[in-house]
């Protein structure tokens, strides 16, 4: 089932409010998807520096501290089990001091504005532990899973990183993934799970990183993936969503002057500000929407 | 009597309408922040007048017998699924599956609906003052399906009867659909149904029909794909 949710504002006197939009957005889809919860929120850019969001669950933060002083000169922000590590270290050679001496982290995501946070659990706990009510930002997705592919890991959790600022969440299953994941694997991408939604993260950042941009690529899809999806795929300047042409996953938009929502359900939705009298419309099988990008 | 989803639970209210309070003889109700909840009204085996005033989620007025249900707002999958009398309807849009196996009853959609209108349907009036997405009347059985505005792919896909009234553009037709000649009786049969559903900016001349070229009803050994 899942249930997916994001949200863009148009008006930035909102901004201090959009973790708590979000986080009623992600408690109310857990009746959608009560095994692990996800967000990605974008915040505004500092200039020269990155962030690295990662998720440190098997060490202590006091070990990871000490590791990482080693190799790089870094300002760590903890938000329980998760770090974003913030540095002017550029992504590639910081994928490699991690690849090589932190295998027993996860990177969960990277760029200059995104940071990303997710977990096994009921979504009400999991946007607790994180305190996503004190977010602020541009613009976020979330996630609320029901595991059907693969297993109940913070691995298998959404928002999946599909490159620098970008991010992908899906409602759905994908019945070609094993033999696109093979493909992509030849092709150089990384998987660290067998769950599906990896898969068609690693398609849209390979094809991303083949010049692509996001629309063509979320084109391409409709006839690359086979299965039921609908996707939200989060950059740094919007979110863009895409049904996939059968249309059997849900998906309602809520715009108005100020905001941008997306939800599998309308619940999800009914306490962001004005929302009666939003535009509110069903996305079109088969048609790329996006906005902000 | 207004019944507040914000104040009440909604399985209370469902109850409640479930099961009327004969001695109090209240037949109106009116449903306050309904805020996208799924099932309201789903049910429903007596008479009696409900509006509901905001969106609602999934199933609203589901199984509805003699009931007449106005929805002043969106609606989420399945509105009036498998109705089998009475009157839904919406005054916003509605989401897929709309009237899904719907027996009998009057299903007004002020709006459009989304996919798979009518999936299914076996004798329930659908009227889409809108458009409808793709495959609607799939599988569809018996009754009518009336659109004032285009539709989607693959419009009556393997229907076995229903008689389908469009106005605007069909995308393309389904497997076994095909369009069928307005005869006067039919045109007459439409205006009713216009004028009904109060209806006054279509002509029934204006629409076209399309219905089963009962093709599929047997298997064919001569078939080869």
């Amino acid at each position: 089932m899942c249930g997916i949710v994001g949200i863009y504002l148009k008006n930035e006197k909102l901004k201090d409010s959009l973790g708590s939009l979000l986080s009623k957005m992600l408690i109310n889809m857990g009746s959608r998807g009560p095994d692990s919860a996800g967000f990605a929120i974008y915040k505004k850019e500092e200039k020269e520096k990155f962030k690295y969001s990662i998720c440190i669950n098997k060490l202590s933060f006091k070990d990871f501290e000490e590791r990482i002083n080693k190799h790089l000169d870094a300002e760590l922000i903890k938000n329980s089990d998760h770090v974003i590590l913030k540095t002017s270290v550029k992504p590639e050679p910081m994928l490699t001091i991690l690849k090589n001496h932190f295998q027993d982290v996860a990177l969960v995501g990277y760029g200059k504005s995104i940071e990303i946070f997710k977990q096994v659990g009921d979504p009400s706990e999991v946007v607790k532990k994180f305190k996503l009510d004190d977010y602020s930002g541009s613009h976020a997705i979330g996630h609320t899973r029901m595991a059907t592919e693969s297993a109940i890991t913070t691995d298998g959790s959404h928002p999946y990183s599909t490159g620098e600022d970008e991010c992908l969440v899906h409602n759905g299953s994908l019945s070609n993934h094993n033999n696109l994941r093979r493909k992509l694997k030849k092709d150089g991408v990384n998987f660290d799970s067998e769950n599906d939604t990896e898969v068609a993260a690693g398609y849209i950042s390979n094809n991303l990183s083949n010049k692509k941009n996001l629309k063509e690529t979320l084109k391409d899809s409709l006839k690359d993936l086979d299965g039921f999806y609908t996707f939200i795929t989060g950059t740094k300047d919007g979110f863009a969503v895409l049904r996939d042409e059968i249309a059997c996953k849900p998906a309602v938009i809520a715009e108005t002057d100020d905001y941008v929502a997306i939800a599998s359900e309308f619940q999800a939705m009914a306490h962001l500000p004005k929302v009666n009298n939003a535009k509110i419309f069903e996305p079109e099988p088969g048609v790329v929407y996006s906005w902000g990008n | 009597m207004e019944l507040d989803l914000k104040k009440l639970e909604l399985r209370n209210v469902n109850e409640k309408l479930q099961n009327l309070d004969r001695k109090t003889n209240e037949r109106d109700f009116t449903i306050t922040n309904p805020e996208g909840n799924h099932a309201i009204c789903a049910g429903l085996d007596k008479e009696m007048n409900i509006t509901i005033k905001g969106h609602v989620g999934y199933y609203c007025a589901g199984m509805n017998k003699k009931a007449n249900i106005t929805i002043e707002g969106n609606v989420g999958t399945g509105v009036a699924e498998n109705m089998m009398s009475g009157k839904v309807h919406v005054k916003g849009n509605a989401s897929q599956s709309a009237g899904a196996t719907a027996h009998g009853g009057l299903l007004i959609i002020d709006g459009d609906a989304s996919s798979r209108c009518g999936i299914s349907m076996k004798g329930v009036d659908i009227i889409v003052k809108g458009s409808v997405g793709h495959m609607s009347g799939f599988m569809s059985q018996s009754g009518n399906l009336i659109v004032c505005g285009d539709a989607g792919e693959a419009l009556g896909d393997s229907l076995y009867e229903t008689n389908i009234y469009i106005k605007g553009n069909v995308k393309s037709l389904g497997a076994d659909c095909v369009e069928k000649k307005m005869d006067k009786k039919h045109i007459n049969k439409l205006k009713k149904f216009l004028k009904n559903a109060e209806i006054k900016n279509h002509k029934a001349e204006d629409f076209k029909r399309y219905g089963s070229a009962r093709q599929l009803y047997n298997f064919k050994i001569d078939n080869n794909y």
